[in-house]
C-alpha cells in the first residue's frame, strides 16, 4: 500500500514560500524550509479556528504539532468544525481532530491533550518546548492565562478570534510587541443587583433574572443565597412566608404549584415593588400579571397533562420539551404573553413530572431544551410586565447561553493568516510581523487589513510589572471579595497567592495542610482591616500566580462609599494607563449607551454581588480608530495613527 | 429540503450560522445549486465551506486524474494511491465533501466545461471556474449572461501565494446594513457580537449594482485605471495572454518562460500606452515560478470566495465588486472595481 511522501514536495514548497517572504539567496530558502520542518508548534483550541488551523498547518509542511482542548464535540459545532462528524458527538475535540488530519497527512506527529490548558501540567517548562504557540480559544480567561505562560516561557504567541464575518490575528513576542494584555480587555459585564431584582430596563436583565434567580431558586442548589425576594424596600412579607411559596409539598398539584409561583413572582412581587413610590418616580411602572388573567382555569384537560404520570425518569431528560405539547414548532417565532405563560407552566410541570431527581441540582445549560424554554418564558413574562420587548426562544437562548455566532469561512481565513504569521515568527522576521483584521465591508478597499504591531505598553502590569491601585472599603469588604472580584476575575489569576509584607494572607495549592487551609478560609471571611496582618489605607499587597509566573503589587486605598450603579462591585482597580494605541478608553462601555446594548447580548450576564462561573465570551469594548494615513505607492503598510498620541507610540520595526 | 421551513435537524446543525445571516438566508442557501469547475487547493477550500454552509447541491467538474501534485494543498484527497489510482480529482473530492454535510447533494459532471451548451448552465444558481483559461472564462460567462435566469459567475485563480477572484452578478439587487457601526470592532479577540442589531434595529437599505461581464472587465484599457490599483490585476492579464498564446494549462510554466512573459507584458503595456513599470517584473516572476499553491493563501481566498457566494445566494450583504486580490507578501486583501466606467 503505497502512500505518498510529502518530502518530495518540500523543495517546491520551499521555493514557493520563500517568495512569500521575499528572501533572495538560496541559502535562506534552506533556512526557512528547516524552520518550518524543525518547528514544534502548540495549538490551544481544537474548535472553529482549531480545525481549520490544524488542517492548514499540516498542509503547509508542519509536522510536529501539539493540540490542547478540553471540550467534547456537540452537534452545533458541525456547521464549521469540519474535522468532526455526527458520530463523533461526545468525543474529545483534540483527539478527533488529530485523527482526521492524520488521514490526509499520515506521517506527521500530532499529540492531542483532552485537558484544560489551565491545568498545572501545562506549566512554563511545558510551554518552553515550543517554538510558537497558536491560540484558537473562545474565552478571555484562557487567553490571558496562555499569554502569561508564553511571556514566562519567552515563546511567541499568535492570537486570534472570530465572530460572524469578523476576525483578527495578532502576534505577541516578548519584549518586541505588546503582550495580549497590554491593551486592557474588559472582564465580564455585571449588573447591579437592584437592576436585576427590581428595575430591569433591557431584555438581558430579564434573562439574568430568569436564569440566575428564578431558575436557580426553583431547580438549583437550595443552599445557595438567592436574591429573588430582595427588594429595594425592605417592607413586605416576612421571609418565612416567601420561603414557603417556593417549597412544594410532595402531594401538591404541579399545575397549581406552577401557578402559585407565577402569581408570586409576576404578580405579588411586582405589587410589592410598586408600593415603594420612590423607586418609580422616574421609571416606567411595571404591571403585575396574574395567571388567572392570562390562562384558562385549568390546563390539564387542554393538553392531557403530564401531571398524572408517575414521576419516573423514563424519558431521556434531554428530549423532554414543552413546545411540542403546546403546538409550538418554530424557535424563531415570537410568542405572546399567553403562549409564554403556557410554556412557563408546562415547562415547570415537566421538570417536576419527568426530571424530579434533578431538581435541587440543576444549573442552566443552553443545551437543555426545557431549561431554555423555561428561562425564555419567564424572561418574556417579566419583560412584558416591565414594558420591554419580548424575544424569541432562539434569541433568548443566544443571550442566556452566551452563544457566539460563527461560520466556517471566517475561521478558515483566520487560520490561513495565523499560519502566515507563524512562519514569520519561526524565521524571526520581525519586520514582517503583522496584526491582520478581517472585515465584513471593505475599508479603503481592504477586506484584509494588515497593521504593524505596537511596542509593549510600558505600564502593562502583566509584561511590565506596574503596581496597581485598589480603592476599597477596607472595613466592610472581605478578603473573599478581593480574591474573587479582583485577583481571579480582573487579574485573571488562577491559583493566587496573596501576601501583605511577610504575612501570607491566602494561597491555593494541593500541598497545603489542613491547618493552613482552615486559616486561609478564616481569613476569607474577615474584612481586610481585621486580617491578622491588617490591610488598611496605604497597605501594599503582593498577589502572585506561580503557574503563570505573574506577580503584581497592589496599593490599597480606603474609600467609604461606592456608587451602586456605576461601581456595583464596591471596589475599583486602576493604575495602569491604557495603551496609547487605543483611543478606546472613553469609548468603552459604561458611558456609551449603544455599546452597552451591544455588549449585553454578548456578555456572560452576571449579577454583581455574587461570584458565579465566569462567562465564556466577554465584550470587547474598546475601539480602534483606523485613520489610515495615505501610504506611498510602494508602502504596503496601513498606518494606524491616533492623532493624539502619534508622538508617544512607536512601531516595532 | 422540501417545504418552506427549515427542518429541525437543519435548525440544530446550522444554529450558529443562522445567528449570523438569519433563517431566510439559510433557507435560500438550502435551495441553491452550485457548479464548480477546476479543483485545486483553493477550490477545495471553497467547496468545503459551501458544503458546510448547507447549499442545496454542488456539482464538481474536473476530469484530471489524481496524481502526487494534486495532493498538494488539497485535503480532500487521502494520500492512498490504491484508493485514488485511475480516479478523477472530482470523483475523489466528491466522496470527501459528502462527508462534511450529508444534507448537501454533491455530484460529479464529466466532460469539458467550455463545450457545454447555454442550457446546461440554467440548472445552476452559481458557476465557479477555478484556474480556467481565458477562452473558457469568457465563453462560460457569455453563456451565463445569455440566460434569462441570473446565474452568478465567479472565477478564482491562485498562484504562488497570491489569489484573484472575479465576480459577475449582472444586474444585482440586494439589502445591506449601512456599514458605519459595524466596522468599529477592530479588536474582537473576545468575540464581540455586533450582529445584535440585525434582527431588530437595522435599517436595511435596498441597493442595486451593475456588474460588467468578464470580457469587459479584462479588456478595460489600462491607462485610465487608478494608479493604486492592485498590480495583480495587470499581472494576471499578462499571464492569461501568455497561457492562451502558448496553449498552456494553468500553472504549466516555469522560470524559463519568463522572457516570453516579459515580452507579452511589454506589448500589452505599449498597446495600453502605459510604462512597463506598471507591471512589476518581480511579480510576474513569482507568478510563473510559484506554480504550486500556498495552503494558507488557499484557505484565505477560498474563504473569501465562499462568503461571496453565500452573500449572492442569500441576497444579503454587499457583494465584492468586482475583483478581489490577496497577496501574502503584503498581507492585504483588496477589492478592486474595474470596469469601463473609468473611460467615460
Amino acid at each position: 500500500m503505497k502512500s505518498f511522501h510529502f518530502s518530495n514536495l518540500t523543495n517546491l514548497r520551499c521555493i514557493a514560500y520563500c517568495s512569500v517572504l521575499s528572501l533572495p539567496p538560496p541559502m535562506d530558502q534552506q533556512q526557512q524550509q528547516s524552520a518550518i520542518q524543525g518547528a514544534k508548534v502548540l495549538m490551544v483550541g481544537a474548535g472553529g479556528i482549531g480545525c481549520e488551523l490544524l488542517k492548514t498547518l499540516a498542509l503547509s509542511g508542519f509536522h510536529d504539532i501539539h493540540i490542547i482542548d478540553m471540550d467534547t464535540i456537540e452537534v452545533s459545532n458541525l456547521n464549521r468544525q469540519f474535522l468532526f462528524r455526527r458520530s463523533h458527538v461526545g468525543q474529545s475535540k483534540a483527539k478527533v481532530a488529530r485523527d482526521a488530519v492524520l488521514r490526509f497527512r499520515p506521517h506527521i506527529n500530532i499529540r492531542s491533550y483532552h485537558a484544560n490548558v489551565k491545568n498545572p501540567e501545562f506549566d512554563v517548562d511545558f510551554f518552553k518546548q515550543f517554538d510558537v504557540v497558536l491560540n484558537g480559544l473562545d474565552n478571555l480567561d484562557a487567553r490571558r492565562h496562555v499569554n502569561r505562560l508564553c511571556l514566562a516561557a519567552d515563546v511567541p504567541l499568535v492570537e486570534s478570534g472570530t465572530t460572524g464575518f469578523l476576525g483578527q490575528v495578532t502576534v505577541h513576542v516578548k519584549g518586541k510587541t505588546e503582550c495580549y494584555e497590554c491593551q486592557t480587555k474588559p472582564t465580564p459585564k455585571t449588573y447591579p443587583v437592584c437592576t436585576i431584582t427590581s428595575t430591569p430596563t433591557k431584555f438581558v436583565h430579564c434573562i439574568v433574572w430568569a436564569k440566575e434567580l428564578l431558575f436557580a431558586k426553583l431547580f438549583g442548589d437550595k443552599n445557595q443565597d438567592n436574591d429573588l425576594n430582595v427588594r429595594a424596600n425592605k417592607a413586605a412579607s416576612s421571609s418565612k412566608e416567601t420561603e414557603d411559596v417556593f417549597e412544594r409539598a410532595d402531594d401538591e398539584d404541579i399545575e397549581q404549584y406552577g401557578r402559585k409561583i407565577y402569581d408570586h413572582v409576576f404578580g405579588y412581587n411586582i405589587e410589592a415593588a410598586l408600593s415603594n413610590e420612590e423607586t418609580w418616580k422616574n421609571r416606567r411602572r411595571p404591571r403585575p400579571i396574574y395567571s388567572k388573567d392570562v390562562l384558562p382555569e385549568s390546563l390539564t384537560q387542554k393538553n392531557g397533562s403530564t401531571q398524572n404520570c408517575s414521576a419516573t425518569d423514563g424519558d431521556d431528560s434531554t428530549t423532554v420539551s414543552a413546545m411540542p405539547l403546546l403546538g409550538l414548532k418554530n424557535p424563531q417565532e415570537l410568542w405572546g404573553l399567553t403562549q409564554n405563560s403556557l410554556v412557563f407552566i408546562e415547562a415547570l410541570k415537566l421538570f417536576f413530572a419527568k426530571r424530579k431527581k434533578e431538581i435541587g441540582h440543576l444549573t442552566f445549560d443552553k443545551d437543555d431544551q426545557l431549561a431554555v424554554e423555561f428561562v425564555t418564558a419567564a424572561a418574556n413574562i417579566r419583560a412584558e410586565s416591565f414594558g420591554i420587548p419580548l424575544h424569541s426562544l432562539f434569541e433568548a437562548k443566544g443571550i442566556a447561553g452566551n452563544i457566539v455566532h460563527a461560520v466556517a469561512t471566517t475561521n478558515a481565513i483566520v487560520a490561513g493568516l495565523i499560519v502566515i504569521e507563524a512562519i514569520k515568527v519561526l524565521k524571526k522576521d520581525a519586520d514582517k510581523y503583522r496584526m491582520t483584521y478581517c472585515l465584513e465591508h471593505p475599508s479603503r478597499k481592504m477586506l484584509l487589513m494588515p497593521v504593524e504591531p505596537f511596542e509593549p505598553n510600558p505600564s502593562c502590569y502583566v509584561c511590565s510589572k506596574t503596581p496597581l491601585v485598589l480603592e476599597i472599603n477596607t472595613q466592610k469588604s472581605k478578603l473573599r471579595d478581593l480574591v474573587d472580584k479582583i485577583v481571579k476575575a480582573k487579574l485573571g489569576m488562577n491559583l493566587p497567592l496573596i501576601m501583605h509584607g511577610a504575612s501570607l494572607l491566602y494561597e491555593v495549592g494541593d500541598d497545603l495542610d489542613d491547618i493552613m487551609v482552615a486559616n486561609y478560609n478564616a481569613n476569607l471571611e474577615k474584612s481586610l482591616s481585621e486580617l491578622p496582618s491588617p490591610v488598611i489605607n496605604g497597605s501594599i499587597l503582593t498577589v502572585e500566580d506561580l503557574q503563570q509566573e505573574l506577580s503584581c503589587k497592589i496599593n490599597v486605598k480606603h474609600r467609604e462609599e461606592f456608587d451602586e450603579e456605576k461601581e456595583p462591585e464596591g471596589m475599583v482597580l486602576s493604575g495602569w494607563t491604557q495603551s496609547p494605541a487605543t483611543n478606546g478608553e472613553s469609548a468603552s462601555t459604561s458611558n456609551n449607551e449603544s455599546a452597552v446594548d451591544v455588549t449585553e447580548s454578548s456578555s456572560g450576564p452576571e449579577i454583581a454581588s455574587k461570584k458565579r462561573k465566569l462567562s465564556e465570551t466577554q465584550p470587547e469594548n474598546h475601539k480602534r480608530e483606523t485613520e489610515n494615513v495615505e501610504s506611498e505607492d510602494d508602502d504596503d503598510l496601513v498606518e494606524i495613527e491616533n492623532p493624539m498620541t502619534v508622538s508617544k507610540k512607536k512601531r516595532v520595526a | 429540503m422540501d417545504g418552506e421551513e427549515l427542518t429541525e435537524q437543519e435548525t440544530a446543525l446550522y444554529d450558529r450560522q443562522i445567528r449570523v445571516w438569519g433563517a431566510n438566508a439559510q433557507r435560500r442557501l438550502t435551495k441553491s445549486h452550485i457548479l464548480v469547475s477546476g479543483i485545486k487547493g483553493t477550490v477545495a477550500e471553497f467547496c468545503k465551506n459551501i458544503v458546510l454552509a448547507g447549499v442545496g447541491s454542488v456539482t464538481l467538474m474536473d476530469d484530471s486524474l489524481v496524481n502526487e501534485e494534486a495532493l498538494n494543498a488539497n485535503f480532500l484527497i487521502p494520500p492512498d494511491e490504491n484508493a485514488y489510482r485511475g480516479k478523477t480529482v472530482a470523483e475523489i473530492c466528491c466522496d470527501s465533501l459528502k462527508d462534511f454535510n450529508p444534507m448537501v447533494l454533491v455530484s460529479v459532471e464529466k466532460g469539458d466545461l467550455s463545450a457545454r451548451s447555454t442550457e446546461f448552465f440554467e440548472k445552476f444558481d452559481v458557476v465557479v471556474i477555478g484556474y480556467g483559461s481565458l477562452a473558457t472564462k469568457k465563453a462560460v460567462n457569455e453563456k451565463c449572461r445569455k440566460l434569462s435566469k441570473r446565474v452568478a459567475f465567479y472565477t478564482v485563480d491562485c498562484r504562488d501565494s497570491c489569489g484573484e477572484i472575479f465576480v459577475d452578478l449582472q444586474d444585482y439587487k440586494y439589502t445591506k446594513v449601512p456599514c458605519m457601526m459595524l466596522q468599529f470592532c477592530m479588536s474582537i479577540l473576545t468575540s464581540l457580537l455586533w450582529n445584535f442589531q440585525q434582527k431588530k434595529l437595522e435599517e436595511k437599505v435596498e441597493c442595486e449594482l451593475n456588474f460588467p461581464s468578464f470580457q469587459e472587465a479584462v479588456s478595460v484599457p489600462w491607462k485610465p485605471i487608478p494608479r493604486r490599483t492592485a498590480k495583480l490585476y495587470f499581472a494576471m492579464r499578462v499571464i492569461e495572454v501568455f497561457e492562451e498564446n502558448e496553449g498552456r494549462k494553468h500553472g504549466q510554466c516555469s522560470l524559463l518562460d519568463l522572457p516570453t512573459v516579459l515580452e507579452i507584458k511589454k506589448k500589452l503595456c505599449e498597446a495600453n500606452t502605459v510604462s512597463e513599470s506598471h507591471v512589476p517584473d518581480s511579480l510576474l516572476e513569482r507568478l510563473i515560478t510559484g506554480t504550486i499553491e500556498f495552503p494558507p493563501a488557499c484557505a484565505i481566498v477560498g474563504g473569501i470566495l465562499a462568503q461571496e457566494v453565500i452573500k449572492a445566494v442569500s441576497g444579503k450583504g454587499e457583494p465584492l465588486n468586482n475583483f478581489f486580490y490577496y497577496d501574502a507578501q503584503d498581507g492585504k486583501g483588496v477589492m478592486e472595481n474595474i470596469s469601463n466606467s473609468f473611460t467615460s
